[in-house]
């Protein structure tokens, strides 16, 4: 079975300019969203408690919602979480004068009103915990790029390391808009998704920057606009059967793995859709902008060994 | 051309062979046991406390599959959850209150696995159930404690040494201390210096005031901080002993936190009561010379504190002691009257300030003090009859034997050096833990068949091969997990089904290089040769920046996403492996043995 028998190569640098307007629409779209509703972060940014409980029978939200007002917890977000017999209850931090003690509190008022209650999960996050996990996913985020960008500095040149992150920045900002978007939580384990994501499609336009060296050397005649095409084309076929494989698997996290994994999967879904897009559409592009030539990789000896191979 | 060496097909199944053999653990499940470990770390599990054991549950007609001593603890497998019970109680009945009697999981797995130590993963607190908390240490209030008991210690030598003062009084992170005149002052320095190595003294000239400003040295303010911490973590220690967790972990975390984590337990409040203790216990003279008036401040140099029976009283600032020394508390009786007492051991330091001070102050009461959350209340205030040398200290007076037992349990326990605040915690059900495992191998287990299918389907023979190094990087994996015990967590479930799916990148990349160099005419061992060799140099490139990206993870993340960026890391490089040198063997095994290879089955 072959999916992709392309004999000629598609002249995706002809292109450019429609892809690279539809990135920046994309983008920027992405930034505006993320200025205007911004990221619903999770309690391990925020801080605040978040108590999961199961009732045997289906929950009474309002009873719950009664229970915790009569203990002066107004600003309680009580809400059906997977099924009908489970709660989730986000109590923000500012509502909080009892510290850890406060979950407690909960359940033992909850226990009053209807004794089938069973605690599931309870996340309790100080204030001071949530700035420094800001600060140190920050410090996350800046340390790969700058890592991946002296990686590919020094492997190929500094216009491949520029160019493939900021295609992969760009995927990372769109990922982050859809987050702003659909308001979904944005926790840890996300950000964790995030910063794969970024790692995972570097590894893509790696393929394809590979490829273009490879070209440069092997195809002495052709423009950069050709050796660009060449490589694109012939890698196709790899990137679309390697990202159909791993969305399989990220597929199945993001329908069987429960609400925790949910949100992760969905986050690797965006980055590993916009990355095929943004390591072809965008790094390559950004390639020819920044003038990548031949003489970037004049290594004569090299290219006669390369030709003496069968 | 594809051929490969005896020896590198001999390592490659030596390494699959121990993979397998350090993955077989996780098979066999758990069985409910019983941990015996002494309840104070000066003591040790023996054999002698081996046999005891194994007479205990003898008599009792219980029958342990196995019975190990295993570092500081006595393990008891049982069959099931009913001898487990039984056996807890036979010997908490029969040990006694040194040991801690808790419940465990132990490996099914038969002895010769256990014998090459291959364990099972290590599960995180996510996939079995338990509670995590990070407490924070006040480290400020570490500081402000030892300033004030430096300021009377200075007090104390200005004193013994004739040199007179007008005041001693803490500012921010100084202690100042007032001279009439300047001669004083630098005799007072030149005194102080000697005795006081931690501290830095500054002149400072303020109206007719010559003032003397003290401020601890950088190096000594980061030793009591390290020392408040290791303090609170030996507390922490034995209180937690007293909770009874099969294996708690109790570590430090950056420069003032300190993580608990206590897997099993489902009773949050009761831990989070006996953790958050935050008591801290001092030992202050009951000032006499003023009298309470009820509503008004207390006087200058004087505390207020309310007793048991709500009486107010006022107490010296001066701190003649603190918690931390004091070796042991036990209750008792007098042998005169056969009241109640708490006995206490002093250390040496403990020893003797409290002769010192006992000395100076006979006839006059000395108030022992509980703090807790920033709020005193007097223990006792008993009046000192003698002396007291010797670090033995009885309280007596007023006391049930009841409340001797609960003084001298808090007292021995151990106060913390400095108080601590939880700033994080995490309790997952142990049903919610039994779903996130199910969830998370349903999803990979679901994921790795459809890459299967697919693969084959797509590359037939060569597919099947990618599979199979797929299974062997799986296999791999999940072994290096077992062998390290690293803390398995949900998200590091995930990422061992993400590291499946990217993992594949590499043999898609060598079976596409395969057909094209086939497509551009060459004989297919050529093919095979020429597709391994030209798309190791993008794998390579391609996982070093997956692996960039893992280690920033790992620097910067906590908990959970820790665990994510160890799965990720292990399993970028196990698949480098798989992918290359397995499937590399099983083709050339395959194919490489045919001189005159026409086709092969690549789709």
């Amino acid at each position: 079975m072959e999916l992709f028998k392309i004999k000629q190569d598609i002249p995706f640098m002809s292109y450019g300019k429609l892809t690279t307007s539809i990135s920046l629409v994309t983008f920027l779209l992405a930034v505006f969203f993320l200025f205007t509703k911004g990221l619903n972060f999770g309690v391990d940014f925020t801080g605040g408690t978040v108590l999961e409980v199961h009732y045997s029978k289906a929950a009474d939200l309002n009873q719950v919602r009664e229970r915790l007002t009569s203990i002066g917890l107004h600003d309680a977000l009580v809400q059906n979480f997977g099924s009908s017999h489970d709660v989730k209850i986000e109590i923000p931090l500012k509502q909080n004068k009892a510290g850890a003690k406060l979950s407690d509190q909960v359940m033992q008022t909850l226990h009053t009103a209807s004794s089938d209650v069973t605690l599931r999960r309870v996340e309790f996050v100080g204030p001071q915990v949530g700035k420094d996990l800001v600060e140190n996913g920050a410090m996350a985020l800046l340390l790969v790029s700058l890592g991946i960008v002296g990686y590919l500095w020094l492997r190929f040149e500094w216009k491949f390391g520029l160019s493939a992150i900021i295609a992969n920045l760009h995927d990372v900002v769109i990922i982050l808009g859809f987050f702003a978007f659909f308001q979904w939580e944005f926790s840890l384990t996300v950000l964790a998704a995030v910063l794969a994501v970024l790692g995972y499609s570097v590894n893509e336009s790696v393929v394809v920057f590979d490829r273009i060296r490879e070209n440069f050397r092997k195809m002495r005649q052709a423009t950069t606009e050709q050796i660009i095409d060449n490589a694109i084309t012939r890698t196709m076929s790899r990137t679309i059967i390697t990202h159909g494989c791993t969305q399989m698997m990220v597929g199945a996290m993001l329908f069987m793995g429960g609400e925790t994994l949910h949100y992760f999967a969905m986050a690797l879904t965006i980055g590993i859709l916009f990355s095929i897009y943004s390591s072809v559409l965008v790094a390559s592009p950004l390639l020819i902008m920044f003038g990548v030539s031949r003489e970037d990789f004049i290594k004569p000896e090299k290219v006669e060994a390369e030709e003496v191979l069968p | 051309m594809n051929r490969y060496p005896l020896w590198k097909y001999l390592f490659i199944l030596l390494v699959l062979v121990a993979g397998l053999i350090y993955t077989l653990p996780n098979f066999f499940g758990e069985s409910p046991a019983v941990q015996v470990s002494p309840l104070r770390s000066s003591m040790k599990a023996d054999t002698a406390l081996l046999d005891r054991t194994a007479a205990a549950l003898k008599a009792a007609n219980l029958a342990p599959e196995i019975l190990t001593l295993d570092g500081n603890s006595i393990k008891a497998r049982f069959a099931d959850t009913d001898q487990q019970l039984k056996a807890k109680d036979v010997l908490h009945a029969q040990l006694g209150e040194d040991y801690v009697v808790a419940l465990n999981l132990l490996p099914r797995s038969p002895r010769w696995l256990t014998d090459l130590h291959a364990l099972p993963m290590y599960l995180g607190l996510d996939l079995r159930g338990g509670v995590h908390f990070l407490l924070q240490v006040d480290m400020k209030a570490a500081l402000d404690k030892a300033l004030e008991s430096s300021s009377g210690e200075f007090r104390n030598t200005l004193r013994e040494q004739n040199i007179a003062y007008s005041g001693v009084t803490q500012d921010g992170k100084q202690i100042v201390i007032r001279f009439r005149d300047e001669a004083t002052r630098s005799k007072a320095q030149n005194e102080l210096h000697i005795r006081y190595a931690d501290y830095e003294f500054r002149n400072k000239q303020e109206g007719s005031d010559f003032l003397l400003q003290a401020s601890l040295l950088p190096v000594a303010e980061r030793k009591i901080q390290d020392s408040a911490v290791q303090q609170n973590l030996l507390t922490l220690r034995n209180r937690v002993n007293e909770l009874g967790v099969a294996e708690p972990v109790i570590q430090q975390q950056g420069a003032d936190r300190v993580v608990v984590q206590l897997p099993g337990v489902q009773d949050t409040a009761r831990a989070k009561d006996i953790l958050g203790r935050t008591a801290t216990l001092e030992v202050r003279m009951v000032d006499e010379e003023h009298s309470v008036t009820p509503g008004a401040a207390a006087p200058f140099g004087t505390d207020m504190f309310r007793d048991r029976e709500g009486n107010t009283l006022l107490v010296k600032k001066q701190v003649i002691l603190t918690g931390e020394r004091i070796n042991d508390a036990q209750p008792g009786f007098d042998n005169r009257n056969n009241e109640p007492t708490v006995n206490i051991a002093l250390d040496g330091i403990g020893a003797r300030k409290f002769k010192d001070a006992t000395r100076e102050n006979v006839g006059k009461r000395m108030a022992i003090i509980l703090f807790e959350k920033g709020r005193g209340e007097v223990v006792t205030a008993p009046v000192i009859r003698e002396e007291i040398g010797g670090g033995r200290v009885q309280i007596s007076g007023r006391m049930t034997s009841e409340e001797a037992q609960n003084t001298s349990l808090l007292l021995r326990a151990g106060a913390l050096a400095a108080p601590m605040e939880i700033v994080e915690e995490r309790t997952v059900g142990p049903s919610l833990g039994a779903d996130n495992i199910q969830r998370g191998f349903n999803s990979t287990k679901i994921g790795f068949i459809l890459i299967g299918i697919f693969m084959v389907a797509y590359y037939l023979m060569f597919g099947a091969i990618s599979v199979v190094a797929l299974g062997a990087n799986l296999l791999l994996l999940v072994a290096l997990l077992s062998m390290m015990q690293a803390t398995l967590t949900l998200p590091g479930m995930a990422g061992i089904a993400l590291t499946l799916g990217m993992a594949i990148d590499a043999n898609v990349l060598i079976n596409e290089r395969i057909r094209e160099e086939l497509r551009n005419g060459i004989t297919p061992q050529a093919a095979i040769h020429a597709g391994y060799d030209n798309a190791f140099a993008t794998i390579l490139d391609s996982n070093i920046t997956n692996l960039i990206a893992g280690i920033a993870l790992f620097a910067f993340g906590s908990g959970p996403v820790k665990g994510f960026a160890v799965v990720l890391c292990l399993g970028i490089l196990t698949s480098m492996f798989s992918a290359v040198l397995v499937s590399r063997a099983m083709v050339n095994l395959t194919y490489g043995r045919r001189a005159r290879l026409s086709k092969v089955s690549i789709g």
